[in-house]
């Protein structure tokens, strides 16, 4: 059977640049650094918080809210606007028949309360006293499911109304590869026609970066773009951000006369072992299974700053051009930061938009790896390269 | 023409060609299978850490695991590998190179108090406190040991490796139904035709201080310690809540013509499966059970069989009081009649919850129930509640020719996912 056409019909994102489509839109075509980064709260470790939100445009409900940690807050949010943008909000019908697909980690720790224990229990008997005193009275049951990697989709379902399936993916970098893969070929396949799939990531928050700097992965200097860190040994800078995506087969999609931002022409993924150069022969593999025909290709890249996956991510792309590519680089991380679970559903979303719009972003980087597009823009390869683990590939082609 | 190998909707059918499992039963297939037809708990008083002070201090632990390290992270990890190599033995599959990918079910993973003091004290004489300290801490000290087994990905990442599984190894989370969405996922890609194999894993060692506690603080779990064999009463009209528990369950799944093809066994075959989210609450179902009722309809449609077809119910039965009656409510508005006459049992009286595994768990024992035609009992219902009148198989097992199972599945967030494992009859 041959596979069904999968069209983008919402994005829905909510970063550092701001909230909504029109202002990524504008932010990533203007280029230059970053509009928000708090280099002073984590230092030296730099981190793109969120500006002010007002979560109950979409989570109208305060007890709602409660019940939810930021990174749950900033995924319902963007999925909200999702939905909104493709039309499927508030349509109960719809919104019976759509899957949701989420990428997600885990929520905030209460590091005061850790803090505390650490300070006050000794070594010596701690799991005696924590078990008898400490946390009995110190957890509260709602962080608890706060915490858990599926109480994103828990809390989407309860606010949005999704309702058909839900599953989560977990793997950092990874999880989000297997949503967008997921979603891709379920629909590609007949297996579903609508779905919202999407991550999100509170980067403001320093249990998680206790999590990734135990690997030694955050970049622990003063703001560089994705491209400009390998000479300090690498590294990546948080970024808070929800995004995600309304994807659709092209028959429901014209059945109810929604135009798209974009089609989906493959998702393609893989994990290597990290040996020197492995990654970068994945991502050759990857693309030569693309079929992608000769001439100008932008490239949405989910390049983290991490050492040495970036630069061999870089070569992969820049031996594009000894095949008759000519690359047009974007790594949306210098931008944005890195939002792990969500950073490939983020590029996607981007890729979308620039797509839907015929522009693509402006160049952001000093070291002239991101170049300006020749051509016209009719489509995107949108890649992602895990921390640790975990290639993808995405193709997007402008719906004409 | 329709094909022996292909369902009534024309989709290649999945087959099961090999099993594994770890419980707090024993490790293998024979060990669980002859202590769950005899009604043996697996339940005991928690030794792992002091529990004094607790609400509850017991749970179905797995303490037959080896390990240098024992943390939750390793033991999930080393559980699913044990069940792993167990059933890919019976696919008489090489252990190194599965021909296909890895879809596992696996619990949120965390860093354990152990080893954050143990980063904390790496930076003594610091004058920074809490998390600034910890982080400073991590960035000077080597904490790669720590670091391999606390990302989301460990798990699969091991277990990717072990096994040679093939392509992006997959970890899913669909809290208490995760093992039956691994299971789904790899029916759905055998559907797709994208691969001929796969591997499907659930497995979680959550029994850790903290885990309990918070457990604990959501009052989901039963206070009964003084009679642990008897904690865990699905159904019952005493049930006070889960008991919480570890184990692994894994099964290869092929596409049943390449199986058929290479002379593998042919165990059962999944026939359908079934979700449906749940918008009512983050840990209880919406009172009509049209979530769960929804699940359950669409595993039994995706299987192309009626409701009257299914003849034993492998149900999700936590022994809580919520959980047990909304899932009668909804096998009687499913079933209707056929209810009465069919069997019901929940592996959870023995087991305990295995949480993340427990859908992986409970398919094992699905499948070994259809291969053995024994239905294992339930255990602890001496005291059956009136308003879930259902043929439990109280105490003793039963033998029965079962051709169909349902196995339920239901978790925190909403979710819900059900699968439906039926016999397997050789090409006609």
């Amino acid at each position: 059977m041959k596979p069904r056409d999968v069209w983008i019909t919402g994005v829905g994102l909510l970063s550092s640049l701001g909230e909504g489509n029109a202002i990524h839109e504008r932010q990533m075509g203007a280029g230059g650094a970053p509009i928000r980064l708090d280099e002073t709260s984590y230092a030296p470790y730099p981190v793109h918080p969120l500006g002010d939100v007002d979560f109950s445009l979409q989570i109208p409900k305060k007890s709602d809210q409660r019940q939810m940690e930021l990174w749950q807050r900033i995924g319902v949010y963007a999925s909200g606007l999702a939905l909104a943008d493709s039309g499927l909000a508030h349509d109960p019908d719809l919104l019976g028949k759509t899957n949701l697909v989420v990428a997600a980690g885990s929520g905030e720790r209460d590091t005061a309360v850790d803090a505390k224990i650490l300070e006050s229990v000794g070594s010596a008997g701690e799991t005696e006293l924590l078990a008898k005193e400490v946390l009995p009275t110190a957890l509260r049951p709602t962080l608890f499911l706060a915490q858990l990697s599926n109480l994103l989709a828990g809390n989407i379902s309860i606010v949005h109304n999704v309702t058909a399936s839900s599953r989560t993916f977990m793997g950092e970098e990874m999880a989000g590869f297997s949503a967008i893969e997921n979603a891709y070929r379920r629909i590609a396949a007949g297996q579903g026609d609508v779905f919202l799939v999407g991550g999100a990531l509170n980067a403001a928050r320093e249990d998680l970066l206790l999590g990734y700097e135990l690997g030694k992965n955050l970049w622990p200097h003063p703001y560089l773009p994705v491209w400009s860190r390998k000479v300090d040994g690498g590294g990546f800078i948080p970024g808070s951000a929800g995004a995600f995506l309304v994807l659709e087969s092209r028959e429901h999609a014209e059945a109810r006369s929604r135009k798209p931002y974009a089609r989906i022409r493959d998702v393609l993924t893989d994990c290597c072992q990290r040996r020197p150069g492995d990654a970068t022969r994945t991502f050759e593999t990857l693309f030569s299974k693309l079929n992608v025909s000769e001439g100008p290709l932008a490239v949405m890249s989910g390049a983290s700053g991490v050492e040495p996956v970036t630069s061999e991510e870089l070569g992969f792309l820049q031996g594009l051009e000894d095949k008759g590519h000519q690359v047009a680089i974007r790594a949306h991380g210098t931008r944005l930061g890195h939002s792990v679970e969500a950073h490939f559903p983020a590029g996607v979303g981007l890729a979308a938009l620039a797509l839907a719009s015929g522009q693509f972003f402006a160049p952001s980087d000093e070291n002239w790896v991101e170049s300006p597009l020749e051509g016209e823009l009719s489509r995107v390869l949108v890649t992602g390269a895990g921390h640790w683990r975990g290639e993808g590939l995405a193709l997007l082609e402008r719906v004409e | 023409m329709s094909s022996p190998f292909k369902d009534a909707r024309g989709r290649p059918l999945a087959a099961v060609t090999g099993l594994g499992v770890v419980t707090s039963l024993g490790r293998g297939k024979d060990e669980n299978w002859r202590k769950l037809t005899s009604g043996c708990s697996g339940i005991r008083p928690i030794t792992r850490f002091p529990t004094d002070g607790l609400r509850t201090t017991i749970a179905g632990t797995v303490d037959c695991i080896e390990l240098s390290v024992q943390t939750s992270a390793t033991r999930t990890m080393e559980m699913a590998g044990v069940a792993a190599a167990e059933a890919l033995d019976e696919a008489g599959l090489p252990e190194a190179d599965f021909p296909g990918p890895l879809f596992l079910a696996t619990p949120p993973a965390e860093i354990e108090w152990p080893q954050r003091r143990r980063i904390y004290e790496a930076a003594l004489g610091s004058a920074d406190k809490g998390y600034r300290r910890l982080v400073a801490a991590a960035r000077a000290g080597d904490f790669q040991d720590i670091a391999d087994e606390s990302q989301f990905a460990s798990a699969a990442i091991y277990l990717a490796n072990r096994f040679g599984t093939k392509g992006l190894p997959v970890s899913v989370s669909t809290a208490c139904a995760s093992g039956a969405t691994a299971i789904q996922l790899g029916v759905e890609a055998i559907r797709r035709g994208e691969t001929t194999a796969a591997l499907c894993i659930g497995t979680d060692s959550s029994v850790q201080l903290e885990a309990l506690v918070r457990f604990s603080l959501l009052s989901a779990l039963s206070t009964r310690n003084d009679a642990p064999q008897a904690a865990s009463r699905p159904f019952s009209r005493g049930r006070d809540g889960f008991v919480m528990a570890e184990g692994a369950g894994a099964l290869v799944l092929e596409d049943l013509e390449a199986a058929v093809g290479r002379g593998a066994p042919i165990l059962a075959i999944v026939r359908g499966c079934g979700e449906m989210a749940d918008d009512y609450h983050r840990t209880r179902s919406k009172p009509d059970g049209s979530a769960i009722i929804g699940a359950i309809r669409r595993a039994i449609e995706d299987a192309c069989i009626a409701p009257d077809d299914i003849d034993y119910v492998n149900a999700h039965g936590t022994s809580t009081p919520e959980n047990d009656k909304m899932e009668y409510l909804s096998l009687s508005a499913v079933l209707g009649d056929h209810l009465q006459k069919t069997p019901v049992t929940s592996n959870k009286s023995m087991i305990g919850h295995t949480l993340s595994a427990a859908g992986a768990i409970e398919a094992v024992f699905s499948v070994l129930t259809i291969q053995h035609g024994v239905i294992p009992p339930t255990i602890n219902c001496d005291d059956p509640d009136p308003e879930i009148p259902m043929d439990v198989v109280p105490g003793t097992a039963r033998a029965a020719r079962v051709r169909n199972v349902l196995s339920n599945s239901f978790g925190f967030g909403g979710q819900n996912a059900c699968l439906v494992i039926g016999a397997y009859d050789g090409v006609k």
